[in-house]
C-alpha cells in the first residue's frame, strides 16, 4: 500500500517555523527523511515553496477562474508530501507520528489509489486496451522471462 | 517463547470482542514492522548470538502487547523494546547462574546507566553498521538457500512465520522448523556478527542480492496460489532492497537491484488479466504501467552509474527493462539497444537462456533469419533440452519465415514441455492459426 503524508501547518506554525534556526529544522527532516530511506519505505516526496508563489484553478463559474493565493480563506497550508510503502493503515500512521513537526502543524495521511481501485470493466480503460490491441501477429515470447 | 510470532503475522482479528485491544495489537505490529531489525540487530551486538537475540525481542514484544493497550506506545516504542529484552537476557543469565565476567559487566553497565540506557545505546550510525551485519548473517553461506530467505524475511523483514508461509505456499510449520534450524545452525558455525572480510565480500554481496531477488521473483512469476499476497511479496524483497542499498550507496549492483526490481514491478497491474491470465508483453496495456515506479528505477540506475564502477549483472538486466519501460509501444523498443545489452550480460554471466533472449531481441531489431542462427546453436549445444521456451521462440522463428510444417512440429513440443496451462493453450491458439498441413503426397 502506497500512503501519502501531507504536511499542513498554519500560518503562525509557518511564522513560528521561519523564526527557527534553519539549520536545526533542517537536520531534523534529514534524519527523518534518511529513517524513512533506511527503512526502504521512502517513495518519493516534495517540500512546496511559499503559498506566496502559487495560485488556484477555481471551477465555481465555466470557464474556470485563476485565483491567487491559494490559501486566501483558509488557515491551513499545505506545504509538502511524503510518498511511503506501508504494509497497513497503523504502520503509515507509526511512520507520521516520528515526524518531526510542532503544534500548528498537521500531517494528513491519505493513501493512494492503485489500479486495482478503478472499475476494471471501464469504457475508457477498454478502450485504452483496444488500441494498443494492435500488437497482433508479433513474436509473443518477445521478453521469455514475462 | 522460542518461536513466538510477530504479531504482523496473525490474522486481523475480524471476531476480536475488544476493538481496543484489536487496535493495540495492531499499533504494536506497525512498531514491530519498523523497528525490529534495529532491535534485534542492537540485541545481537550485545548477547552475541542472533537467535537468542531474536527471542530476546519476540519476548519483549509480547511484553508490549500486554503493556501498551493500557498504558499506550511509548514515545520510543524501539528503545523501549530493546531496554525490555536486555532486562530480559540480564534475568537470563542470572537465573542460570552464568553470571561470568562479560555478563556481570554488561548487567553492571546497563543497571548504572538506568533508564538513559536505551538511549546511549541507540546511536544511529552503529545501527545502519549492525543492520548490515544482520543482512549478512541471515544471508550467510552455511544456510540454505530456504534458510537464508526465511531467516531474511523473519530477521530483517520482521515477518511472521505465518506471513513467510503463505508467500512461499508451504506450511506454517515448515517455515518456524526452518527458522529455528537456522538460527542453530548459525550459532552452532559461530557465525561472528560482522560484514565479511574484503577478500570474501564481493561473493556475500552476490548471495545477499540473489536472496532479495528470489524473494521478489516468488511474487513476481506466476504460480500456483494466492495471487493476492504475492504483489506484497514483490513489494516486501523491493523495501529491503531499498533497505540495503541505502545502508551500501557505494555498491552499484544494490542500487541496480533496486532499479531492474522497480522497472519490472511497475508492469505488475498490466501483466494478468481480471482472470488471471497472464498478459504478454507485446499485449500489456502500457498506460497501466506504473510511471512513477519507472521514474524511481532509472533514478536508482542513474545512481549506479554514477558510483562509476561500470554494470554488474544486475545493471545490464535493469537497462533492458528500462528499455521496455520506456519504449510507447513493442514496435518502438530499441530492440538494437537490448541485444547489445544481452550481448554484455552473456559475456558477463554467460548463459543459454541469456542467449534465447538476445535471439530473440535480434528477431526483433534484424529479423528472424539471424536469430534463428542463435537459436539453433542454442539447439545444436543442447544445454536447453526441455525447456519449453527454446522450441517456442524456434517456432515463431520459423513461422516467421513462412517455414510452417517446421513451425508447427517446433510449437508442438513447446506445447508438449511446458507445465503452464495458459502458456499451452496459447501456443496451440498459435498452431491452429498456421496454415494447413498440406495434404500428404499418395
Amino acid at each position: 500500500m502506497k500512503y501519502m503524508l501531507i504536511m499542513r501547518s498554519n500560518d503562525q506554525a509557518v511564522e513560528d517555523y521561519e523564526n527557527l534556526d534553519f539549520t536545526e529544522v533542517i537536520a531534523a527532516m534529514g534524519a527523518y527523511n534518511e529513517s524513512l530511506i533506511k527503512a526502504g519505505v521512502l517513495l518519493g516526496g516534495e517540500g512546496l515553496s511559499d503559498a506566496k508563489e502559487g495560485f488556484v484553478v477555481d471551477f465555481d463559474s465555466t470557464p474556470p477562474v485563476i485565483t491567487d493565493g491559494p490559501y486566501g480563506e483558509t488557515k491551513e497550508l499545505f506545504n509538502g508530501f511524503w510518498i511511503i510503502q506501508a504494509s497497513s493503515p497503523e504502520e503509515a500512521a507509526e511512520w507520521a507520528k516520528r515526524c518531526p513537526l510542532g503544534p500548528g502543524s498537521k500531517l494528513e495521511v491519505r493513501r493512494v489509489n492503485e489500479l486495482e481501485d478503478f472499475p476494471q470493466d471501464n469504457e475508457w480503460i477498454q478502450k485504452e486496451a483496444g488500441w494498443r490491441a494492435e500488437a497482433e501477429g508479433r513474436l509473443s515470447a518477445a521478453n521469455p522471462a514475462e | 517463547m522460542t518461536d513466538t510470532d510477530a504479531p504482523g503475522a496473525v490474522e486481523p482479528a475480524s471476531g476480536d470482542a475488544d476493538p481496543a485491544a484489536d487496535h493495540a495489537r495492531r499499533a504494536v505490529a506497525a512498531v514491530w514492522r519498523i523497528e525490529s531489525a534495529r532491535i534485534v540487530a542492537t540485541l545481537t551486538r550485545f548477547v552475541g548470538d542472533v537467535g537468542q537475540a531474536e527471542d530476546l525481542a519476540q519476548e519483549a514484544l509480547v511484553e508490549a502487547l500486554r503493556q501498551w493497550p493500557a498504558e499506550g506506545v511509548p514515545n520510543k516504542p524501539g528503545a523501549w523494546l530493546t531496554a525490555v529484552a536486555k532486562r530480559r537476557a540480564i534475568d537470563g543469565w542470572r537465573r542460570r547462574e552464568r553470571l561470568d565476567e562479560r555478563y556481570a559487566a554488561l548487567a553492571r553497565d546497563l543497571e548504572q546507566q538506568g533508564a538513559e540506557a536505551s538511549d546511549t545505546f541507540w546511536d544511529p550510525d552503529t545501527i545502519d553498521d549492525d543492520i548490515l551485519r544482520l543482512i549478512f548473517v541471515s544471508c550467510h553461506p552455511v544456510l540454505s538457500r530456504e534458510a537464508q530467505i526465511a531467516l531474511t524475511l523473519r530477521i530483517v523483514g520482521g515477518l511472521g512465520s505465518e506471513e513467510i508461509a503463505r508467500a512461499f505456499l508451504v506450511p506454517t510449520a515448515t517455515v518456524q522448523q526452518r527458522i529455528v534450524r537456522a538460527k542453530k545452525t548459525l550459532a552452532a558455525a559461530k557465525v561472528p556478527f560482522e560484514v565479511p572480510e574484503p577478500n570474501e565480500y564481493a561473493a556475500r554481496l552476490a548471495s545477499v542480492l540473489q536472496v532479495l531477488y528470489l524473494i521478489f521473483n516468488e511474487g513476481y512469476l506466476p504460480a500456483a496460489g494466492d495471487e493476492w499476497v504475492r504483489p506484497d511479496v514483490s513489494a516486501e524483497a523491493l523495501r529491503l532492497s531499498r533497505m540495503v542499498a541505502g545502508l551500501m550507496p557505494r555498491e552499484p549492483e544494490a542500487q541496480s537491484l533496486v532499479a531492474l526490481m522497480e522497472f519490472t514491478a511497475s508492469r505488475f497491474a498490466a501483466r494478468t488479466a481480471r482472470d488471471g491470465t497472464p498478459i504478454p508483453l507485446d499485449e500489456q496495456d502500457r498506460s497501466r504501467w506504473d510511471r512513477a515506479q519507472i521514474g524511481r528505477g532509472q533514478a536508482a540506475l542513474a545512481r549506479a552509474d554514477a558510483i562509476g564502477r561500470g554494470r554488474g549483472a544486475y545493471g545490464l538486466q535493469a537497462a533492458i527493462a528500462e528499455c521496455h519501460a520506456v519504449a510507447p509501444s513493442v514496435d518502438d523498443t530499441d530492440w538494437a539497444r537490448i541485444v547489445l545489452l544481452y550481448e554484455a550480460l552473456g559475456r558477463l554471466a554467460p548463459s543459454p537462456v541469456v542467449d534465447l533472449n538476445r535471439a530473440v531481441a535480434v528477431a526483433m531489431s534484424t529479423g528472424p533469419a539471424s536469430a534463428l542462427r542463435i537459436v539453433d546453436e542454442l539447439v545444436a549445444n543442447g544445454r536447453l533440452a526441455g525447456y519449453a521456451p527454446l522450441p517456442a521462440v524456434r517456432g515463431e522463428l520459423l513461422r516467421r519465415l513462412g517455414r510452417t510444417s517446421e513451425a508447427r512440429s517446433e510449437l508442438e513440443t513447446a506445447a508438449r514441455l511446458t507445465g503452464n496451462e495458459q502458456e499451452r493453450a496459447s501456443l496451440l491458439a498459435k498452431i491452429a492459426a498456421l496454415a494447413p498441413p498440406a495434404p500428404p503426397a499418395d
